[in-house]
């Protein structure tokens, strides 16, 4: 049934593509939670242009599937006469394009929980925009919406599989690879779904330990 | 070199709204309001208030909710946009900027914030950050606004907690402690920034009886050393012992104001005098059931 040397032999070649679909997913993510900062301050700020513009961002990059928006940013540099991106930033790219939007969502719903009372004290003291924002706002919408960021996170490593069509050898393209070239398909295939499943342990459990730890301070 | 005036420019002490601030001139109010009014849509809510406090001086804003007496105290902070008159803050006019027209246009942020710098103001649900502990709350500003080093801002804020009471609960976030200690905590964060004036809205409404004491103990210190209160409240007995000033106002006017014993006691008015038979029937139990016993 399963035949155990090809999975040793394929073991270092998935642990490759294991760093890649990590790299692209975690540094996606990163950029994302920056975006997604970003957009969620401008849907609440008073400017309407700035709302405006946060709206449409979210609209259009929550309304795109990934698989769309990886392929028009792949092949968008050509259209100009420039090179193609390379996979890796293309990838890059698309996920925290993406992730940005959704994470944006779930920071205004944080943001829009806390008493405006503590804005308006912050503000009263002096401080700037961006700092009432870093110092007074942000700490406390991720706290209140931690469980649904590390959803997000959860979600992106699993959307990552899509970047295999820029090229990237992530998880799923080296599995596809491996099992087209000894037919041995649902075995490359279980082994690939495991290793998928095993990348959320770790992160559970610093979601949770994360969740407990601010929980103590605030309790 | 003499400033050269062209014939049309009015003498030069009315020409300019924002006359340049004096020095620390103790006959001239620190605040100064003269017939500030506003009004959501239809509904008048301030009506040409008239107002001057000055150096070390005690104000108590009383009167019935809906009164104005808040929205009062937020426009001398500029929290609310009046739109009437002018409030001026040692000497500074508050929000607004005159253009070269004579209309009236927001203020930028720097210059609001400069009138600002010498306000403190304490809010009745205190408004705390409460993933910042106690030394937190009061640290914050004097870092990231006044750029003092965090060790040295640590220290300040331990001697104004300290000064409230609270030093050894430094290390405690907002929710571990009363609603008492909290509003404590929040009136270190405003002294911390040494204003020269000291708003409160009605400070001890959102807290248990017996926990309104030390916040008004605190209160009390502050005035005695000298610093300008504002102090919307419900406390009368806080006004009369600590007020220089009461100032009564219902429907978004000052209907009378004086001393704590010309407002408490030798008032005809018979509004206030209304107003004050309510406190008084609130806080007779003692004598009513003595009466009863009779």
């Amino acid at each position: 049934m399963f035949d155990w040397p090809t999975f040793l032999f394929s073991l270092p070649l998935l642990g490759k593509a294991l760093l890649i679909t990590l790299q692209t997913s975690l540094l996606g993510n990163a950029i994302g939670f920056v975006i997604g900062t970003l957009i969620a301050s401008m849907q609440l700020a008073k400017m309407p242009l700035l709302r405006r513009l946060g709206g449409s961002y979210i609209f259009i990059f929550r309304g795109v599937p990934l698989l769309v928006q990886l392929l028009v940013i792949y092949y968008l540099a050509p259209m100009f006469g420039l090179p193609n991106l390379p996979p890796m930033v293309a990838a890059i790219m698309a996920l925290s394009l993406c992730s940005g939007a959704y994470i944006a969502e779930i920071l205004r719903g944080g943001l829009l929980a806390i008493p405006s009372g503590q804005r308006e004290a912050a503000h009263l003291l002096g401080m700037s925009r961006p700092a009432i924002l870093l110092r007074v706002e942000l700490p406390q919408a991720v706290q209140s919406t931690l469980p649904s960021l590390v959803n997000e996170l959860v979600l992106l490593i699993k959307s990552s599989a899509l970047v295999s069509v820029v090229g990237l050898a992530d998880l799923t393209r080296v599995a596809q690879n491996l099992a087209s070239s000894d037919y041995l398909f649902f075995q490359h295939y279980l082994v690939l779904a495991g290793i998928y499943c095993l990348i959320n342990i770790p992160l559970t459990m610093f979601g949770r330990r994360l969740e407990r730890h601010l929980e103590r301070s605030l309790a | 070199m003499p400033l050269s005036l062209s014939p049309s420019t009015s003498p030069p002490a009315a020409s300019n709204l924002e006359a340049t601030p004096k020095g620390p001139d103790k006959a001239s109010p620190i605040i100064h309001l003269s017939a500030v009014g506003k009004r959501f849509g239809n509904h008048q809510v301030l009506a040409d208030i008239n107002l001057s406090v000055h150096h070390s001086e005690v104000v108590c804003l009383i009167g019935p909710s809906g009164s104005g007496k808040s929205t009062l105290l937020r426009s001398m902070a500029f929290l609310e946009e009046y739109d009437e008159g002018e409030i001026h803050i040692e000497g500074r006019l508050l929000g607004w900027e005159i253009d070269d027209r004579g209309r009236r246009k927001h203020a930028g942020r720097t210059r609001l914030n400069q009138a600002r710098r010498n306000l403190g103001i304490v809010f009745q649900q205190f408004n705390l950050w409460p993933h910042m502990t106690a030394l937190g709350n009061v640290t914050e500003a004097l870092v990231r606004v006044r750029g003092i080093k965090r060790n040295e801002a640590e220290k300040r804020a331990m001697e104004v907690l300290d000064k409230v009471g609270l030093a050894e609960k430094a290390k405690e976030y907002p929710a571990r402690l009363s609603g008492g200690q909290q509003q404590r905590v929040a009136i270190a964060r405003a002294l911390a920034m040494e204003p020269k004036i000291m708003l409160f809205d009605e400070p001890t409404s959102a807290l248990d009886p017996e926990l309104v004491g030390e916040v008004l103990a605190v209160m009390k210190q502050l005035a005695l050393e000298g610093m300008t209160m504002v102090v919307v409240t419900h406390e009368m007995g806080f006004a009369a012992q600590v007020a220089d000033t009461v100032v009564f106002l219902d429907q978004g006017s000052i209907v009378t104001r004086g001393t704590p014993s010309e407002v408490f006691r030798d008032t005809q008015h018979p509004r206030l005098r209304q107003f004050l038979q309510n406190y008084l029937d609130r806080n007779a139990f003692w004598h009513t059931t003595t009466e009863q016993e009779n």
